[in-house]
């Protein structure tokens, strides 16, 4: 494998493939604290991507700034075709409706069942469900997938952290995106549930076709799941390769993501 | 010197955080105005803050009532004025006392409400959720909040009044053998217009008063769930402080009025 520096570009993809997200140079600093420093990425269709990075070093700063939740200082995004930073509300509305988050803590709507949390991205994105008007069988579905049908009218306080996590994805796939982000999607759980969470992640991939980010601390989550890394140390794309390749890396820095 | 510096600093704050509250309110103003509504929600928050606050002012009122009559009884049956207690706790309740103990009352309760309820979607990520998910969330959480408090605090002030004259009438039903029929005529005798209106503009103000800082504080809330007390906190002391500059600015405008 190759340790990307800050000067190479990184690996462009073949024409052929239809790139779903690119980010050039993406910088982001909160006062002093300069979080992004050049931050370079590319995910292909149909593609699993793994960002691996510590805590605190900028990875839920950068999915935020892919989806507009945040403004980067500089840099270029661009999401499904999109350059986020051109788009007006409604057209950034539009293309958020192609993408699933999934959020660190789940965020849930604690105020709202379950059924209503699955059916709150539906109140705003009618379009894609253009002559839907039960949104039962949809909610169902999603549920189904997830393997949590009869929880539907509970609150999400009546529920485990696995199954928040769990209902949070079925939300998340709602819309049928053509994208699904996880910020640290096995995060605080247990490794069996962190094991069935990272199942299901496998088979809404497999069902649906889609293209995932994935960012994690979580070593064995990478290990099954991603078909590419990037490692995010210092603010930059470190480095960049397979799981084996990079497990097998003599960088110090590359090496402590992998050390036991 | 440190304790000067630190003056300045927080006089510098102050007023920071004033500005903070105007750019909060003008964008509320702007959205306010804007479709799509949020018809559904702003009845339910209007719901949740009657509900939540009517047994408190009920219970108030009922007391404040009981205790200015009570209170007044010795020294106007001194100059021989009993007979015009009506007349007297009638409009001193109309025009101030009703209006300013629902109002404080209202702010421990709905500001501090609003304070933490949006503090911990905050801090969860349950607003950027929203966001993501197509719908605006000041929209949905700030504007309807800020027009619950707006609407629903005259209805909560003149319930207040009806119960604190109740309580009146009961001392003067069992004191002074005054009948309920008397005493209510002649407390509607005393109260004209200039009493009822400007009392009720004022409440208005003092909702939204109420619904504005609760909002600003929760939506602002830091990261981390310790800011979700700060905010709920931070919210009663600063709606409480507004309400009486509120006041004094009502009080002093319809004096001006009633000169001329
Ligand atoms: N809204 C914000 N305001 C100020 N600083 C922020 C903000 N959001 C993030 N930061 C800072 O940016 C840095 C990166 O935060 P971020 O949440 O992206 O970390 P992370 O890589 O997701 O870590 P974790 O694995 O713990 O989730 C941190 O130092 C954090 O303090
Ligand atoms: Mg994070």
């Amino acid at each position: 494998m190759k340790i990307e520096d800050k000067t190479v570009p990184i690996r462009e993809a073949p024409t052929s493939e239809e790139i779903v997200i690119k980010i050039k140079d993406l910088r982001k600093c909160f006062g002093d604290n300069e979080v992004l420093k050049g931050f370079n990425m590319v995910l292909r269709k149909g593609e699993n991507l793994v960002v691996m990075g510590k805590s605190g070093s900028g990875k839920s700063v950068m999915i935020k700034c892919l989806v507009g939740l945040m403004a980067p200082d500089s840099g270029i995004i661009e999401v499904l075709g999109k350059n986020i930073d051109q788009l007006d509300q409604m057209e950034l509305d539009e293309l958020r409706s192609d993408i699933g988050f999934l959020f660190q803590g789940s965020a849930l709507y604690d105020s709202m069942t379950v059924r209503e949390n699955l059916e709150f991205p539906m109140r705003r994105h009618r379009k894609k469900f253009e002559g839907i008007t039960d949104t039962l069988p949809l909610v169902k579905e999603a549920l189904e997938n997830v393997g949590l049908a009869h929880t539907m009218d509970l609150m999400p306080s009546e529920l485990s952290g696995g199954m928040k996590r769990r209902v949070a994805l079925a939300r998340a796939i709602i819309l049928k995106p053509k994208l699904i982000l996880y910020d640290e999607p096995t995060s605080g759980l247990d490794p069996i549930t962190s094991k069935e969470i990272i199942e299901l992640m496998r088979n809404i991939q497999h069902k649906y076709g889609t293209s995932a980010l994935i960012i994690t601390h979580d070593v064995d989550c990478a290990r099954v799941i991603s078909e590419r890394m990037i490692l995010l140390v210092d603010g930059i794309n470190y480095a960049e390769g397979t799981f084996t390749e990079l497990i097998g890396s003599q960088d110090p820095k590359v090496n402590a993501f992998f050390k036991k | 010197m440190e304790v000067d510096f630190n003056m300045v600093q927080r006089t510098k704050q102050f007023f920071e955080e004033i500005g903070d509250l105007s750019h909060f309110a003008a964008r509320f103003f702007k959205q306010a105005v804007n479709s799509p509504f949020e018809f559904k929600e702003l009845l339910r928050q209007c719901y949740q803050v009657g509900n939540r606050s009517l047994l408190l002012v009920v219970t108030t009122g009922f007391i404040i009532g009981l205790v200015l009559t009570l209170q007044t009884r010795p020294t106007l049956i001194e100059f021989g004025a009993v007979s015009w207690m009506p007349n007297m706790v009638g409009i001193s309740i109309v025009r101030e006392v009703g209006p300013v103990i629902t109002a404080l009352i209202c702010s421990g309760k709905i500001a501090s409400g609003f304070g933490a309820e949006l503090g911990s979607m905050k801090v969860t990520e349950q607003i950027d959720a929203m966001e993501v998910s197509g719908t605006n969330p000041f929209k949905y959480l700030v504007v309807t909040r800020i027009l619950a408090a707006t609407l629903m605090l005259p209805l909560l002030v003149i319930f207040g009044d009806l119960i604190a004259l109740y309580g009146s009438s009961l001392v003067e039903f069992f004191k002074g053998n005054v009948s309920f029929r008397l005493y209510f005529n002649k407390v509607f005798e005393a109260l004209s217009f200039g009493d009822l209106i400007p009392a009720t503009i004022k409440s208005f103000f003092f909702g939204f008063v109420i619904g504005l800082t609760g909002c600003y504080k929760g939506y602002k809330t830091g990261r981390g769930t310790a800011g979700v007390g700060i905010a709920a906190n931070t919210a009663v002391v600063m709606a409480s402080l507004l309400l009486f500059v509120v006041d004094f600015i009502a009080v002093f405008v319809s004096d001006i009025f009633y000169e001329l």
